[in-house]
């Protein structure tokens, strides 16, 4: 074993620490060596239970060990259901200990900016060497002056659809409807046959805000004007879309739509029991996973006959909401220099390389150098995913991202305007009642 | 000096008379101190689990604090607002049903299960144990079983329905807004009937079987043997058994959480879901806080109401 002298211990651990503190990855890699922490530190980093399994078991089996050599950091993931996250990191906000890192969904983070650590250093860092980030990561992980959060990765939302069941009412692909009123009248036929759409429509954090935001910006209807505090709900575009939704959920959709979580549609849709349905590329990568579990009415592999889409265009263009993901470093955290060396090290190009890998296209990182990953050649299925996130808006359109855009998104004012009118309230009532409820709470 | 050495000795001639009696001693054995010092433990638990809390709820309440951030007194604006928030008014009128309607068939449910239990027939202990189930089970399971099968898509309920040639479409459990509040009703009922049977079981043990047979043979009928002396009888317990269950009724919140989330779109939003999703979710925890303590006067008087009645029934 080779001996280290103190002098040879305080130079090594001198450098690091100096690397890791003014140079970043970039002096890490000149040193050819980590930052040495003190024996122990533990990194713990809380974030949720993948819809794709494999990346888990990545950053289990390898992310972890390659921490401890890469940092001397020992990394502790905890993996809990996405909809808890924020029960814990409000409770340990306000104990004052928890997780040091803790993923965030959506713009969660603008609720805490009071709880968190300046990352502009790594977010610069990281947003110069990797071509910039998409303006939906920017804006929920950054609050206009600083970086709130790391940007982690945009989670592409695109119809997975049914390639046979569409070519049947003549839609071959890859043709597919255009425009919403193409799509309903598909959904009509393939309701007839027992087939119909589907869609949440309910209070869970991915699929109903990811549908309902871009269906009402596709019809020009928006929260409020680009000042932030003009209230602008109640339009006739609004009215028209939840209009048309009515008609629309009752020719079409499946029933069940509005109990249905985040994993409702996934089951639906390997079960056979719908056609078309926004999500991730979770369903088709599942499928392919298990090709001889998921099967057709035919027998056949049911990843075969999946193909994506993006949502229709409506008369005022064609959006999308592809749910962000963050890296917060907590406030509370006694010595925040591990915590910023590991989403450093973390979001770097190579590690970040081996996660994204495992994700086979669900997300298309936050940052644009991702698309021109070798990833997009392997599957022609998953290409819809690569550029989705250049057209994300985010929920507070047109003002910003901020805390009252999440105060209105977590209480599903904008979802619950459509399940409301779905279940019979008249179309005017149902966006008068969201629009007060947004005005309410822009006013606070 | 004499005097002072003639009251050691008498003191030296009482000690050997009798044991030694320290401060500590002679304080414990003064009755009202003795009291103080057996209730101080229970006092300063109540005091850190249940005021220092609630304390923390009502400053929490009457201020504008956010997750992190402490917070300015804003008095009873939080209160206000409430007032015009029509989501509070659904979770208001929600939990009220809800607490009522689940209270009434807990109660009737219970009782009968708990008669039936007090007969001898075989395998009475082994039916009492499984009859607790529901109740041992974490609310979180049982209740994810339930969400299995209300599932829209694969409900166990639906398919047997369906197959029994009962329903020829599916019902919509969870997604139609009056079915989704039936059916977190029912979850509740079956999750709270144990907790009413065993203790209500408990109370009827306690009754002399004698007065039923004395009352039969005076030419009592089952019925007028129940109404006349079991009931009145069984009251007290089944009134204390009635305010417990009130009180975790009306808080209640995982159920809820997990079935339906408080949807669809608020049909089934109680004060402790929405004051979760206001404080937690939104991170608003002064409006969260005045949420949870809307409750606060409605139990107060439910439990007063009940409390003075239990006292009179047993008075008399």
């Amino acid at each position: 074993m080779a001996r280290i002298s103190r002098r040879k211990l305080l130079k090594l651990s001198g450098g690091g620490a100096v690397a890791a503190r003014t140079g970043g990855i970039a002096s890490i890699l000149a040193l050819k060596q980590a930052p040495a922490y003190a024996q122990g530190t533990t990194v713990h980093w809380l974030r949720w239970n993948d819809f794709v399994p494999a990346s888990d078991q990545v950053l289990r089996n390898a992310i972890i060990p390659d921490c401890a050599k890469a940092l001397g950091i020992k990394l502790n993931i905890e993996m809990i259901n996405g909809n808890d996250i924020q029960a814990r990191t409000t409770s340990a906000i306000q104990s004052g200990t928890g997780p040091d890192v803790i993923c965030a969904l959506n713009n969660w983070p603008q609720l805490y900016p009071e709880s968190v650590v300046d990352v502009s250093d790594v977010a610069d860092e990281i947003g110069k060497a990797q071509g910039g980030f998409y303006e939906e990561s920017r804006v929920v992980a950054n609050d206009g002056k600083k970086w709130i959060a790391v940007p982690w990765c945009v989670l592409g939302a695109q119809l997975a659809y049914r390639k046979s069941w569409f070519a049947e009412i003549g839609y071959d692909a890859p043709k597919f409807p255009q425009t919403w009123e193409e799509y309903r009248e598909a959904g009509k036929k393939l309701k007839a046959k027992g087939r119909p759409l589907g869609q949440a429509v309910s209070h869970s954090f991915g699929d109903p805000p990811t549908y309902a935001y871009p269906y009402l910006w596709s019809w020009g209807g928006k929260e409020v004007e680009a000042d932030g505090k003009t209230v602008v709900l109640n339009s006739k575009a609004t009215v028209d879309s939840v209009n048309f939704a009515v008609g629309f959920w009752k020719d079409a959709y499946d029933d069940g739509g509005l109990a249905w979580d985040d994993s409702s549609n996934n089951r639906a849709f390997l079960a056979g029991t719908i056609s078309s349905t926004l999500n991730g590329a979770s369903i088709y990568i599942e499928a392919k996973r298990k090709p001889e579990v998921y099967l057709t009415e035919t027998g056949t592999p049911l990843w075969k006959d999946i193909l994506h889409a993006p949502l229709p265009k409506g008369v005022a263009g064609q959006f999308g909401y592809h749910l962000p993901m963050s890296n917060m470093l907590m406030k509370y955290v006694k010595d925040p220099k591990a915590g910023k060396e590991f989403l450093r090290w973390i979001t770097s190009k190579p590690v970040y390389q081996t996660w994204f890998d495992s994700q086979q296209g669900y997300s298309v990182g936050a940052t644009t150098i991702w698309e021109q990953d070798k990833l997009w050649e392997k599957d022609p299925v998953m290409l819809p995913f690569r550029t989705a996130a250049r057209a994300g808006r985010f929920p507070g359109y047109a003002g910003p991202a901020d805390r009252h855009a999440a105060e209105v998104l977590s209480k599903y004012i904008v979802v619950d305007m459509t399940a409301k009118a779905i279940q019979g309230m008249p179309v005017q009532d149902a966006v008068k009642w969201a629009h007060d409820e947004v005005a309410g709470i822009h006013a606070a | 000096m004499v005097v002072d050495s003639v009251a050691a000795v008498k003191s030296a001639k009482s000690y050997v008379a009798a044991p030694r009696r320290g401060p500590v001693t002679r304080i414990l054995e003064n009755e009202g101190w003795f009291a103080f010092f057996l209730l101080l433990p229970t006092a300063v638990l109540l005091g850190l689990f249940m005021a220092y809390p609630f304390i923390e709820g009502v400053l929490l309440a009457l201020s504008d604090a956010k997750v992190g951030v402490p917070g300015n007194f804003v008095g009873l604006q939080n209160f206000a607002v409430l007032l015009n928030d029509s989501i509070f008014r659904i979770a208001v009128w929600n939990t009220v049903l809800y607490t009522a309607v689940t209270t009434v068939f807990k109660l009737a449910l219970g009782l009968w299960l708990a008669l039936l239990l007090n007969r001898h027939f075989r395998g009475k202990a082994v039916t009492r144990a499984f009859v607790l189930l529901p109740f041992i089970i974490p609310t979180v399971l049982s209740t994810f079983a339930w969400k299995w099968m209300f599932d829209p898509t694969f409900s166990v309920i639906n398919w047997t329905l369906f197959h029994l040639g009962i329903i020829r479409t599916r019902i919509n459990w969870l997604s139609d807004p009056g079915l989704a509040l039936v059916s977190v009703i029912i979850v509740n009922i079956w999750r709270g009937v144990p907790f009413y049977a065993i203790s209500l079981l408990a109370g009827l043990q306690t009754i002399n079987p004698e007065l039923a047979e004395a009352a039969a043979i005076d030419g009592a009928r089952p019925w007028q043997r129940f109404r006349y002396i079991t009931w009145p009888l069984l009251l007290p317990v089944t009134m204390v058994v009635v305010l417990f269950s009130v009180i975790q009724t009306f808080a209640d919140f995982q159920l809820v959480y997990v079935l339906t989330g408080g949807g669809p779109a608020n049909a089934t939003q109680l004060f402790a879901t929405y004051a979760y999703q206001i404080g937690v979710g939104t991170g608003l925890l002064g409006q969260g806080a005045a949420i949870s303590l809307a409750m606060f006067p409605v139990l107060l008087v439910v439990v007063v109401v009940q409390l003075l009645y239990i006292r009179r029934v047993e008075i008399h």
